[in-house]
């Protein structure tokens, strides 16, 4: 017996909205419980406040700037390295062996599991090189996951700018790296600098890696060499070993929020670029 | 009469596909020379290789000689930026750069060493009357080119070119697309030209080309056909073809 | 001139920097790995459930059984809802509820592993314990997380692909007078067959390579699972848990699985390249 298609069309479209749902059911429970749970820990002084006694009490402020200094070395390794690879890819060869091997080796990195370039940076920055745990240590491998991000994102800026315009430039008696600089590049910043804030996002949340190669330590960090506990880090520990609920909470909001803020201004600089050079 | 540009045997390839065959002729100085045929008769390339923007096609290969002022362009270690700098080309399609109308025409001259804001902004201007767009635009300067209509765009694109003070201008269906109030201004802004530049003129309109060139080349299907005075060869064509191609049985 | 070639040097340098990472983690991971491999030897490596690395045992069989069914969990419960879920936004779902979905599911996306992990513990670990039995830290446990983790991935890409089928397609079918349901069934899904397979390799990917997520919520325990009550440990959650005081032998039976990760999770976005090349 064959069911009428109007009715097994009710039938899926019900079972379809419950699954959906559902799904949005439990994405939404997490961001509204870590919400409660965290936001009233958020005040001033949670932010500015060193974490005492491993975490039980204070606040979580020399994990935020080992968050950013990591983060930030990190963005200032790749974003050379991945856009000028973009722009060697796109502007400098044609599709031939050796762009599908500079994009394989980027598809492949990007799928690099984190704990394997933990495991990677230990051995190398940690150990090898001597770093130590360290900002150093951790930026370094944190640029190499996030340089794949930087390279996708940027050689699809760059490929969009239109043809026409680098004939133009030619045209006219210009180089082509004086072609790259003030049309191509500024044409395709962004798209640039989505990929940029895709990689901090990306950063912000990274566990396993920073775990094994900044290191830990609780004190606010004043060099490179210095090792650093990250707010993920943080987070981690305090939850695995059940230090202190409140300040669990309170980092996970920290964390959801700043990623918010992430994708916001990633929105809003990608609006702003696209209006001053487009 | 010593020639301005001169192309000897010139043939053009892009891998296995061959665009021009043996094309021969002069093109002599301040005057304007018509390039006419059907589409796909390989004109568009033939300019592009003229400033060399044909080394951008990809598997592009070229025989033969092209010489501007006697010397070979097409030689592989000649100065291209100097070239392209001596020889502008204007596009079909008007493509203004994404920026101010006064930054379109300065870009290029200030990045090859003018760089006195003087000076510039005497170019700019200059270059705007030539061109007659002066008065539309004079009191919006800083604008976006973006925002201008579409013969605007084409006419800024011209004086873009013209402002970095070439010798020759190539000119690719300039006004094609556009309304025929705008084609008329280019038109007679190309005549003004012509005393002061070599101008080469693509065209797929047989009407612009009487009207609008002194000497004229018909090019069909890579070859080229017929060369002389445009009175001349719209009258008394020498080729069967050509006189098709004048009288529209085919296009 | 020269100016430019130099140019074109750095750049080409600068370009072999993806290549270049990628070669130097494959070779630093095998240079430290394989010692361990040839001195137990690949089969006892592989097959060997026994795991006591300051004894001289190095089996990882309990280990990559972990990691496939923690997996295979993980999709049992992440594709069906991922998939319905984004069968309903691009095919079901007005406009607006489509523009408000997007940015939250990025925002979800970005949520990191660690708090999947801690809200994993807190709500659902105690659940299974109270109404299912066991320990709580579980296969099942899991599963359920990792499933929950890969939903964004699944869904924006199975949205994507939804999205690329052209129009054409559902205006033929409905005009040959399907109901909305067929056409999605019968047209449209094949047609985004290769990409929603992506998006489920993709998501597959995921689930092996977490690690933090899981040590929380997994039970971390050394056996072979007999039931999803079961606490496991997989391959990402040993690496991570003895990293830190590992030496000698032991540090490289941890890199040593690090490879057998690797190349599990290399073949599986080969396969979902060459899936997506294949369009």
């Amino acid at each position: 017996m064959r069911l009428d298609p109007r009715l097994s069309q009710v039938f899926m479209k019900i079972l379809l909205w419950t699954f959906t749902g559902f799904t949005l059911f439990i994405l939404i429970f997490i961001i509204v419980n870590i919400s409660i749970k965290g936001l009233p820990q958020v005040t001033p002084t949670f932010l500015l406040q060193d974490p005492l006694d491993m975490g039980r009490h204070g606040g979580i402020f020399s994990t935020i700037v080992a968050t950013v200094y990591v983060t930030v070395l990190a963005i200032l390794l790749a974003s050379p390295l991945g856009v000028g690879s973009a722009i060697y890819l796109t502007e400098y060869t044609r599709e031939g062996w050796v762009t599908r091997l500079i994009r394989f080796g980027a598809e492949c990195l990007a799928g690099v599991p984190s704990i394997i370039l933990g495991l990677f940076g230990f051995v190398l920055f940690v150990m090898k090189l001597g770093f130590g745990w360290s900002i150093l240590s951790g930026g370094l491998t944190l640029a190499i996951m996030v340089l794949p991000i930087i390279i996708r994102t940027s050689e699809e800026a760059i490929k969009a700018v239109p043809q026409e315009y680098r004939q133009v430039c030619y045209s006219l008696g210009l180089s082509k790296w004086q072609t790259i600089t003030r049309i191509v590049l500024p044409s395709a910043l962004p798209g640039i600098s989505t990929g940029i804030m895709l990689s901090v996002g990306r950063s912000l949340g990274e566990t396993a890696v920073l775990l094994f190669t900044a290191g830990a330590a609780l004190r606010t960090p004043t060099s490179l060499f210095d090792s650093g506990r990250t707010m993920a880090v943080h987070f981690y520990i305090l939850a695995r070993e059940g230090i202190s609920m409140p300040n669990a909470y309170g980092t996970a909001a920290i964390l959801m929020i700043s990623i918010l803020l992430i994708n916001i201004v990633a929105y809003s600089l990608m609006q702003h670029l696209m209006k001053r050079y487009s | 009469m010593d020639a301005k540009i001169r192309l000897d045997h010139l043939s053009f390839f892009y891998g296995d596909h061959q665009v021009l065959e043996e094309v021969s002729f002069e093109v002599r100085a301040n005057e304007i020379f018509g390039l006419m045929g059907p589409a796909q008769s390989g004109k568009s390339t033939l300019l592009k290789v003229l400033n060399r923007l044909s080394d951008l096609i990809p598997n592009a290969r070229v025989t033969g000689s092209v010489t501007l002022d006697g010397e070979d362009i097409l030689a592989p270690d000649y100065d291209l930026v100097g070239l392209r700098r001596r020889v502008g080309l204007v596009l079909s399609k008007p493509v203004p750069l994404p920026r101010s109308i006064f930054e379109n025409l300065v870009l290029a001259p200030r990045l090859s060493g003018k760089g006195n804001r003087a000076f510039l902004e005497e170019l700019a201007e200059t270059s705007l009357k030539a061109a007659r767009l002066w008065d539309e635009v004079k009191d919006r300067l800083h604008a976006s080119a973006l925002n201008l209509s579409g013969g605007q765009q084409q006419r800024l694109c011209l004086a873009r070119t013209l402002a970095m003070q070439p010798e020759v201008i190539l000119l690719d269906e300039p006004t094609s697309g556009l309304d025929p109030i705008s084609t008329a201004k280019i038109e007679e802004t190309l005549f003004q030209l012509k005393s002061n530049y070599t101008i080469i003129l693509v065209s797929n309109n047989t009407k612009q080309i009487a009207r609008a060139t002194d000497r004229v080349a018909f090019l069909l299907m890579s070859k080229l056909i017929e060369v002389g005075e445009t009175p001349k060869v719209f009258t008394e064509p020498k080729d069967q073809r050509t006189d098709d191609y004048i009288t529209g049985r085919f296009g | 001139m020269k100016k430019e070639l130099y140019i074109e040097r750095v750049l080409l340098f600068l370009a072999l920097s993806s290549i270049g990472s990628l070669v130097t983690i494959t070779v630093f991971i095998f240079w430290e790995g394989i010692p361990l491999i040839a001195y137990t030897g690949l089969k006892n490596f592989l097959l060997s459930s026994h795991w006591a690395p300051t004894r001289g045992h190095f089996g990882i069989l309990a280990m990559i059984i972990s990691s496939v069914l923690v997996t295979i969990g993980a999709l049992v419960l992440g594709v069906p809802l991922g998939l319905a879920c984004a069968i309903t936004l691009a095919e079901f779902a007005p406009e607006r509820v489509k523009t408000l979905l997007k940015p939250t599911l990025e925002l979800l996306a970005g949520i990191p592993s660690v708090v999947y992990g801690f809200l994993g513990v807190i709500w659902l670990v105690p659940l299974i314990r109270d109404y299912l039995g066991g320990p709580g830290l579980s296969l099942l446990a899991g599963s359920v997380i990792l499933g929950i983790m890969i939903l964004p991935t699944v869904i924006s890409i199975s949205i994507d692909a939804l999205s690329a089928v052209p129009d054409l397609y559902r205006d033929g079918s409905i005009a040959l007078g399907a109901t909305n349901w067929q056409t999605v069934h019968r047209v449209v899904l094949p047609a985004a067959g290769s990409g929603i397979v992506t998006a489920i390799i993709l998501g597959m990917g995921r689930a092996i390579g977490e690690t933090m997520a899981i040590i929380m919520v997994a039970g971390n325990a050394l056996k072979i699972p007999t039931s999803i009550l079961d606490p496991v440990r997989t391959l990402t959650a040993n690496i991570a848990l003895e990293l830190g005081y590992a030496s000698g032998r032991h540090r490289e039976a941890l890199f040593a699985t690090g490879i057998v990760l690797f190349i599990i999770i290399m073949i599986l976005n080969l396969a979902a390249s060459a899936i997506t090349r294949r369009r």
